[in-house]
Parts: structure tokens; C-alpha cells; sequence
């Protein structure tokens, strides 16, 4: 049943998959996040109760989740990697972890340009804010592993050790809201039933969240086509490869 | 559209500082995210390339060594 996925197993299919899918995603990515973010900065509402501060929602939302989708495939891609030796799950994750800790970023310093003037205050030591650093800490620590070794496959199973055990973080970074009294406000999108957004500030939402999803996998592309070379730099197709390029 | 002025639209309603230093600190990062990425495919190429280069020297001066080698070894056995 799983025989058609087989070929794809194999770096060099892997490559030009990946190469000829990157210009449709970036074309995808580039019309979603330029419509989404013209809508959430020009033609969304405003808050009425945090007035235009509202437009940061855009940013950090997508962000955040984001930083917590992309460590939870990091983390399948690390177990595959460990429990049935595929390098390509091992390259992929090495491809991950800057993309997710880029996000972390940008979730984190939105949240506090956010918090600035709604809570009066840039940082706070509560639940949903410290376990989104540590979830930072343990993005650079997967990517600090996967370069501190000279053989790939050492280092990619000392990250995917740190990935797996770090994948605790995730649900507590999620619930933390409701566990604990906290400053952050509960989850506005992801409520099922009773939306609790207006229409007119969810598309443009979705729109923007779609965008950064897409520029996501372009990023996360670019990153696998390097590893897959970088961990394949003897082998024929590759050396075939950079002939061509460098001649 | 929201804003009746560029100058409405920069000051965001009082927030823009905030707004625009989200924005900003998004694009910059995912900007220079997206540069390293995509220039990361030329460096690796040009690593290998210079790496095989490296070989390709060695093993000419490995072979230089023993055609060197096998022309004493013929000129002491005359």
C-alpha cells in the first residue's frame, strides 16, 4: 500500500522534487502573505477595545503556532529518524530548526511589542510566555547539536534525543492558558463552536496564517535541498551535480 | 481601507511603534532567514566542488609518486 512513497525515500528523487516544487510554493507564498498582510495592515477593523494595536494579532498568532507546528513534525521527523534510520527524516529535521526557531522569535518579540501597550509591560515570568523561551532554548540546542559533530548521524541522533524529550514542552506551552492564571488571553481562534472573532478580522487571519504556513515550507525547502547535498557531497549524482553548477 | 491619511496609517491610532516594530522585526528576521537559506545551496556547492578539487590533487600526486617510484625501482634493477 506504501510502495508508491518508496522512491522518495531516495535523496537525489528527494532533490528534484524539492527543487521543482520550490518556485510554486514560493509563488503561493508570495501572493498569500502579500494579500494577507495588505488586508491585516490597510482593510482589517480595529479592535474595539485594543484599537489598531489589534493588527501585531496578524504577526504573532501565525507565529506562535507555527513555532509549536513546526517543532511537533521536527519531532516526528526526529523519531522516524531514530527508530527506522531514515536520513532524510534526519536531514529534514536538521531543515527545521532554524525555520522554528525563527518563529519562536518573531512570536516572542511580537508578543512583547503586544503586551507593551495592553499590559503595560514587555515581559512577564508567567506560563505562556517562559515556556515559548524555553521552546526557543530547545530550538537552539537541537541546531547547536546538529552542528557539533562532524558525523551527521551522530549529530542528528543526539538532536532528535533532545527533540523527543523537549516535545513535553508542547502541551504545556498550549494549555498554559488554561492551567494557570495568567496575563495571555485564551485562544481566540482555534475555539470550536461558538466563533469568537468577526468574520472580517477572521479571513484575513486565515489569509495571513496561510501565507506564513507556505513561506514555512519554501524556507524549510531551500534548507533540505542544502542538507541533502551537504550529507550526500560523495556520491555521483551530486558530484555530477556540482560540475554542472560550477562550470 | 481603514486609515484616511498616510500619516493615520504610520501612526497606527497611537500603537505605531508597536505595530511597526512587530512587522519590521518579523520581515527583517524571515528576510534574513530566507537569504542564508537560499544562499546556503551555492556555499555547499562550491564546499564540494572545492573538497573534490582537494582529491582530485591528491590522488595526481599520489600516482605521480608511484610512476616515480616504479622508474627508480627500473633504473636500479638495470
Amino acid at each position: 500500500m506504501w510502495k508508491w512513497l518508496h522512491p522518495y525515500a531516495n535523496p537525489e528523487v528527494s532533490y528534484h522534487l524539492t527543487n521543482k516544487l520550490l518556485p510554486w510554493l514560493s509563488a503561493l507564498a508570495a501572493i498569500f502573505l502579500s494579500i494577507g498582510l495588505v488586508w491585516a495592515l490597510l482593510f482589517a477593523p480595529a479592535d474595539y477595545q485594543q484599537g489598531d494595536s489589534f493588527r501585531i494579532f496578524y504577526v504573532h498568532v501565525p507565529a506562535a503556532s507555527l513555532s509549536m507546528g513546526i517543532y511537533f513534525a521536527m519531532a516526528i521527523a526526529a523519531f522516524s529518524s531514530l527508530v527506522w534510520q531514515l536520513k532524510l527524516a534526519d536531514a529534514s529535521a536538521a531543515a527545521m530548526a532554524p525555520v522554528g526557531a525563527a518563529f519562536t522569535a518573531i512570536a516572542l518579540i511580537t508578543g512583547a511589542a503586544w503586551g507593551k501597550p495592553m499590559w503595560g509591560t514587555w515581559w512577564i515570568w508567567d506560563a505562556r510566555l517562559t515556556s515559548e523561551l524555553i521552546l526557543l532554548f530547545l530550538y537552539l540546542g537541537v541546531i547547536a547539536l546538529h552542528n557539533a559533530f562532524e558525523d551527521k548521524n551522530l549529530a542528528g541522533k543526539a538532536a532528535g534525543i533532545l527533540t523527543l524529550v523537549g516535545v513535553v514542552n508542547i502541551p504545556i506551552i498550549k494549555y498554559s492558558v488554561d492551567w494557570w492564571n495568567t496575563l495571555h488571553q485564551g485562544s481566540t481562534v482555534s475555539k470550536l463552536g461558538r466563533p469568537s472573532m468577526s468574520l472580517d478580522m477572521l479571513w484575513p487571519f486565515i489569509v495571513c496564517f496561510i501565507g506564513f504556513s507556505l513561506l514555512v515550507a519554501v524556507i524549510i525547502s531551500l534548507r533540505f535541498r542544502n542538507e541533502i547535498l551537504a550529507r550526500n557531497s560523495i556520491r555521483p549524482w551530486v558530484r555530477e551535480l556540482v560540475k554542472n553548477h560550477t562550470r | 481601507m481603514q486609515f484616511n491619511s498616510f500619516s493615520d496609517f504610520i501612526n497606527m491610532g497611537g500603537y505605531g511603534f508597536y505595530v511597526w516594530l512587530s512587522f519590521g522585526a518579523t520581515a527583517l528576521i524571515l528576510t534574513l532567514l530566507l537569504i542564508s537559506s537560499k544562499a546556503g545551496h551555492q556555499q555547499i556547492i562550491h564546499q564540494i566542488a572545492k573538497r573534490k578539487q582537494r582529491e582530485d590533487k591528491l590522488r595526481q600526486a599520489r600516482e605521480l609518486r608511484k610512476q616515480q617510484h616504479e622508474h627508480r625501482n627500473k633504473e636500479l634493477n638495470n
